[in-house]
């Protein structure tokens, strides 16, 4: 039969953001959107996913052996585990997060997820008063949509990270309601909504910008402006409770900017 | 009150009458296996003595032995002439290498398998791995659909994850190159790829299913995912028939989540699939209710379709039943047992349904012994109204 040929790709403009501010733990909080009714919100989600950002199985490092058999390469270094690890647990310590829950593969991946477990325990050692425990991914999974109230922060390398984190996106009503931020060395921080281009919406300004915006006022936090990041998140919380003034990706009817102005109305007063 | 003598021996006049006439169909009939994968997902069923058939049990760690002791129990009263070749295999038992190499021998032999799930033992290689690798135990297939007496989040769920069950990231190959890097190798080969991809569309094929979604991430693994994936659309094209998609896996995850309806037949490498099957398992009512089927080129495995041992709870049978019962059934089936096969898979789904005794993950507080009991009484009502 003929040979099958994969195809390559150029190397992403997003990766290289990464490598180049040494970004090395994502964090993708997961709330329920007040106004934005999926089958979750009655018990709610509020789950925060910390997800190594460098390695894992994003390395690229893939080659093929010899034809129709290729092999890719998941690396998992000490210090990336430990630095996200670190990260995750002085975030819940500052946020008054209570719980940690490592999701691994360990069972299968024995020394790759086996060394990030070990940097995970070492550091939950210096946080007493957090509650780590570790979890099977497939465990999370099956979990997870049974009762996702039960989740507060999850800490995982990277694919499963990527994986699981559009999978608590959904659970709050998609990936245009979800923000991001990403932590690099030195107090760099980078925050970013996770949805795509949506190249289709610019035109008629019809785009949401709820996770852009949310990834904002997490910016805010990090760079300790609590109460205003306070006072505009009661106003867009507002604004999507009353259902009057919002998008329609969340079934209504305004324009982009009428969204915002409808925001900076409510935090005039 | 029907005593238990009257049933089996009325379940026993039951399936004598019927193994006459399955061997009379299969006398008469040509054989059927045109278009066939290459492994047929129905049996040539293999007879032992006294038209009974030998099938591996397997019951494993945790709550795997409660759940094989239902099982019997039901087989036993229904005089199912099926016969089990029990091995105990489970953690204590793995330090006897021969106990291992015996049941993969027993497994060989019988061609049919039903078990539980076997804890990985520290010292050993983890041996649910070794059985699908060794057997060859290639296509995972889980099929999950809403019951109506389970409250969920969605409802009318009916998709089918069939998952690549030999490699990818269960290569088991990792090696640390340098202090503190490990690296952990994922494999995809195109023969393997190709040979997942047309049991999926043969599968979607012979079960009437309209389209197959072929789960990926080779936006980010564009050799290895892209391998798998280019494999599934050159076989897409031998069934032009069937719907093809592709998809990538984080999507599907959240797809999942929101709109659970629109996925058929689903296609995918090992860790996805493992990922996928959980996810969709939970969707639908959970471990104890999901059943799954395996198949290799001689053999196939019925064992719940998501596997977790649930040790905290060994020897307290409060575990749900019903997954492994209707792996049995679906076992049955495979065996040509049908009218066997479907009466209880029947059985099952109207006792759920009718949510009068349910197990702990249902939201009642029934033993697995009260479950077991149920199904058999709802077994004797369908029989007599027949």
């Amino acid at each position: 039969s003929s040979g099958i040929n994969a195809e390559y790709g150029h190397v992403s403009l997003n990766l290289t953001i990464r490598r180049t501010f040494g970004l090395y733990a994502n964090v993708r909080p997961a709330k329920s959107v007040p106004g934005v009714i999926t089958p979750y919100s009655k018990e709610g989600v509020d789950c925060v996913i910390m997800r190594e950002n460098t390695e894992g199985e994003y390395s690229g490092i893939e080659h093929q052996v010899v034809p129709g058999v290729v092999q890719s390469v998941k690396l998992i270094t000490r210090d990336a585990s430990r630095n996200v690890a670190e990260y995750a647990f002085q975030y819940a310590q500052d946020h008054g997060r209570k719980n940690i829950v490592a999701l691994h593969k360990a069972n299968i991946m024995k020394m790759s997820d086996g060394m990030f477990l070990e940097q995970c325990r070492e550091v939950a050692a210096r946080y007493p008063e957090i509650n780590y425990r570790e979890m099977y991914l497939d465990s999370a999974c099956l979990k997870i949509v049974s009762d996702p109230s039960k989740f507060d922060v999850m800490l995982m390398p990277n694919l499963y990270g990527d994986i699981f984190s559009d999978l608590t996106a959904g659970l709050i009503g998609g990936l245009g309601l979800a923000p991001s931020g990403n932590m690099g060395k030195d107090g760099i921080a980078i925050y970013e909504a996770v949805h795509g281009t949506a190249d289709d919406l610019v035109e008629a300004n019809k785009g949401n910008p709820t996770a852009l915006l949310m990834s904002g006022l997490m910016m805010l936090r990090h760079m300790g402006l609590k109460s205003q990041a306070d006072k505009i998140e009661a106003a867009v919380l507002e604004t999507l409770t009353e259902r009057k003034v919002i998008t329609g990706d969340i079934g209504g009817t305004a324009t982009n900017p009428e969204y915002a102005d409808e925001i900076c109305r409510k935090i005039r007063g | 009150v029907v005593s238990t003598q009257s049933t089996g021996q009325t379940f026993q006049h039951y399936f004598k009458q019927i193994n006459l006439r399955t061997m009379l169909r299969r006398i008469s009939s040509p054989a059927v296996s045109i278009g066939r994968a290459a492994v047929s997902t129905s049996a040539v069923p293999r007879t032992k003595y006294g038209g009974k058939t030998t099938v591996t049990l397997i019951p494993g760690d945790g709550v795997g032995p409660e759940l094989a002791e239902s099982v019997t129990t039901i087989f036993k009263e229904m005089a199912v002439p099926v016969e089990f070749e029990k091995i105990e295999l489970n953690r204590e038992q793995m330090k006897d290498e021969g106990s291992f190499d015996y049941a993969i021998k027993s497994l060989k032999r019988n061609g049919v398998g039903l078990k539980g799930v076997i804890n990985r033992s520290a010292d050993f290689r983890h041996h649910n791995l070794e059985f699908r690798g060794g057997l060859d135990v290639y296509a995972n297939v889980v099929r999950c659909m809403s019951f109506e007496g389970i409250q969920t989040h969605h409802t009318g769920i009916d998709l089918i994850a069939i998952r690549e069950n030999t490699e990818g990231e269960y290569s088991s190959l990792e090696h640390e190159s340098v202090s503190g890097v490990v690296e952990s190798l994922k494999i995809i080969t195109q023969e393997k790829s190709m040979r997942i991809a047309k049991f999926a569309f043969d599968y979607a094929r012979e079960h009437n299913r309209k389209k197959v979604t072929c789960i990926h991430k080779a936006n980010i693994m564009k050799l290895s995912d892209g391998l798998f994936k280019a494999c599934c659309k050159e076989v897409s094209e031998d069934y032009p028939m069937i719907e093809y998609e592709e998809q990538i896996v984080d999507n599907t995850c959240q797809q999942l989540v929101i709109n659970p309806q629109q996925f058929d037949v689903m296609v995918m490498p090992n860790l996805y699939g493992n990922l996928v099957s959980n996810l969709a398992a939970g969707l639908v009512g959970g471990a104890g209710v999901v059943p799954s089927k395996s198949y290799g080129e001689n053999i196939a495995v019925f064992e719940p379709g998501a596997r977790h041992t649930w040790m905290e709870m060994k020897g307290m049978y409060v575990a749900n039943p019903a997954a492994m019962v209707l792996s049995s059934a679906f076992m049955l089936k495979h065996l040509q047992l049908h009218e066997a096969g479907d009466l209880l898979i029947k059985a099952v789904k109207n006792v759920i349904n009718r949510r009068e005794v349910q197990t702990r993950d249902l939201g009642g507080s029934s033993t697995t012994p009260e479950m077991t009991r149920a199904f058999l009484n709802e077994l004797d009502t369908l029989y007599k109204n027949q």
